[in-house]
């Protein structure tokens, strides 16, 4: 199954990578100067959700654990901007109220790690559907926590007031945004790339494909994929913060199971196996998003049906299928595809 | 005063752990004999809700609107196994959540589609919208006490079936080995469709039954689905007296944190602190306690001997 392992990559992907690079770099400015300003505020939530859906690829595709409370996370990160700025401007609170951004990014790092390691303990105790079922219900414990504080809204959401505050950056001017989204997300592809050729993301994959050899050659898998389950954690609690200081509203309806389900929906319809497949799936769901409720009210049917689909027909998602083309149109006919 | 709540707290949390178990019987069946995670299940126990809602304003009668829905229910079940579920057997857990995910988007907007945005109320009979005095100055609303007895029925009634006909022995024998069922003659795929039906007709009388109390929403099902899933884990997945078991503690459980766990706090704590923590705490109660007994059993309180 070549196809399942981000290590081993296409000579595509050299090519998918320039022109993603390029694509999410030019097109948004593009419009921005036209005067369409509107699609860089598209784009930077495209962005934003691809730095989760690759924070989920993480532990999903490298990993092979469906992890599907993934969109708890996204609202711990937005939380952590929202409460302090909270505190600063009604007061209370005086350990956490803050405008200053490290404080958020740092709090929104600690709540997370610290709820995907106890989570993470427990869960990955469990495989196949308890897994998915657990982290599940995980994911849904957190949003009714947040519903059942009225102090920040409850239900309602929260209006964050100011955005974070760093030196010389200020992420108030939507082009400043969109940069710093951008060049977090080419971060981390990098750091992805790096960590599925390293000695960590090997492991990890070795785990996914069976478990009780890698125990055999003496690799205890519970650390690492804890370790990456932290890690994924970490990033989608980073593309919360990020979406919280976007939208300057935040509210639990980011973080229900449906959301998390739409991460995953980015990240197999890219492709899980493909380093950029979560980034391009994330592309397909926003513009697609975009374009259908411009038409209908009814668009979600249209999703359904094309998550249907794709699921029953389209192993390895666009990604899989255009490296499937790329291989054919090489005329490499060594390597079969499953 | 204080036994009358206590009593009629009780009885609230027998019922929401009885709709609980009709909802995470399907889910065990589904999963116990065809491995298959199904997330819609909270779409179809939506979609009984608004069947019945449907045909109790056009027929005038609850009960025969019931009568008539849950057949209805199954069918739609037996059809979205025919069209998607069946295609997804021999497939990995993962693609099983997808598909099944597309499908609810698909319900949810189909249903709005047909009955509008709204939710709709479904109007008692006189009959049943009434108290009944089951102790000496304790009332409780008839209805409520009708769906304790109707769960109660289909759960006796499942029990019958699973342990004591011939389908039941099939059902069983799937469960434990499939494969074995099918080289021995018997037709997997009729099998199948009538046990995903059957899980579906549960579903929907849950939704049924709790319709007259909130309403026929659209949504419904993406609420309790994870509570569902918090009672199969708890049981032990494919486990039906796991499932059983679990929905009950769940429901009490639950009901329980809600109604009395700040009076509890307030016992050590002071009463703002004790208002604020406790509905946070409540409702992460049951979720809580799922880590709890995950954290000493992994495999759940009852997992299924076989498999």
């Amino acid at each position: 199954m070549p196809e399942a392992t981000i290590g081993k990559q296409h000579t595509a992907v050299k090519w998918i990578s320039i022109v993603m690079i390029t694509a999410l770099a030019v097109i948004p400015f593009g419009l921005y100067l036209a005067g369409n300003a509107f699609w860089l505020d598209i784009f930077t939530r495209l962005v934003i959700l691809a730095i989760a859906a690759c924070g989920l690829n993480l532990i999903l595709g490298l990993g092979g654990l469906v992890s599907f409370g993934h969109a708890a996370y996204i609202g711990l990160g937005a939380y952590a901007v929202g409460i302090p700025v909270y505190h600063s401007t009604y007061g209370g609170m005086d350990a956490i109220a803050s405008y200053n951004g490290f404080v958020h990014l740092g709090l929104a790092m600690a709540v997370c790690a610290l709820f995907a390691l106890v989570t993470g303990i427990i869960s990955l105790r469990t495989r196949g559907v308890n897994f998915i079922m657990i982290t599940m219900a995980f994911g849904q414990m957190m949003f009714y926590a947040i519903v059942s504080l009225e102090t920040y809204g409850g239900d309602d959401g929260l209006t964050i007031d100011l955005r974070s505050e760093f030196p010389l950056i200020t992420l108030d001017n939507p082009v400043t945004l969109y940069i710093v989204c951008y060049l977090s997300l080419l971060a981390l592809v990098f750091l992805l790339h790096r960590i599925s050729h390293s000695r960590f993301g090997l492991i990890l994959q070795g785990a996914k494909f069976n478990e009780e050899r890698m125990g055999a050659i003496g690799v205890n898998c519970y650390r690492y994929q804890l370790t990456a389950f932290v890690l994924s954690g970490l990033i989608c609690g980073y593309a919360g913060f990020l979406l919280g200081n976007f939208t300057t509203f935040i509210s639990p309806e980011m973080m229900d199971w449906t959301r998390s389900g739409e991460i995953m929906f980015m990240v197999i319809l890219g492709g899980a196996a493909a380093l950029w497949g979560p980034v391009i799936g994330a592309v397909i769901f926003i513009v697609l998003e975009f374009v259908l409720s411009e038409i209908t009210i009814y668009w979600h049917l249209y999703f359904g049906l094309l998550l249907i689909f794709s699921v029953l027909f389209m192993r390895g998602g666009v990604s899989g299928a255009l490296s499937r083309w790329f291989n054919s149109s090489r005329s490499s006919g060594t390597q079969r595809q499953a | 005063m204080e036994a009358s709540i206590l009593v009629i707290q009780l009885l609230n949390g027998l019922q929401l752990g009885i709709l609980l178990f009709l909802l995470s019987a399907g889910l065990t069946l589904t999963f116990g004999i065809m491995d298959f995670v199904n997330l819609a299940h909270g779409a179809l126990y939506m979609l009984g809700a608004f069947f019945c809602a449907t045909l109790t304003i056009y027929t005038g009668s609850f009960l025969l609107a019931v009568a008539v829905a849950i057949p209805l229910t199954a069918l739609a079940g037996y059809i979205l196994e025919r069209l998607v579920v069946q295609h997804l057997y021999h497939r990995d857990h993962l693609d099983h959540v997808l598909a099944t995910f597309g499908l609810i988007l698909c319900i949810d907007t189909l249903v709005h589609l047909i009955w509008g945005p709204e939710g709709i109320a479904i109007p008692l009979p006189e009959i049943l919208n009434t108290q009944v005095e089951i102790f000496p100055g304790i009332v409780f609303p008839t209805f409520r006490l009708l769906i304790i007895g109707m769960g109660l029925t289909a759960a006796a009634g499942l029990y019958l079936l699973v342990n004591h006909t011939r389908v039941g022995m099939l059902i069983r024998a799937g469960a434990s080995n499939r494969r074995m069922v099918g080289a021995l003659g018997v037709d997997i795929s009729t099998l199948f469709s009538g046990v995903f039906a059957l899980g579906a007709a549960l579903a929907g009388l849950a939704g049924m039954l709790i319709a007259p109390i909130t309403e026929a929403s659209i949504g419904m099902g993406s609420d309790i689905i994870i509570t569902t899933f918090v009672v199969i884990i708890i049981g032990g997945i494919g486990s039906m007296k796991g499932a059983f078991l679990a929905a009950l503690i769940i429901g009490l459980i639950d009901t329980f944190g809600r109604s009395f766990l700040d009076d509890i706090f307030k016992i050590f704590m002071s009463g703002e602190a004790a208002e604020t923590a406790a509905p946070a705490v409540s409702a992460m109660l049951i979720y809580i306690l799922m880590a709890v007994i995950l954290a000493f059993r992994p495999q759940g309180l009852f997992p299924p001997l076989t498999r």
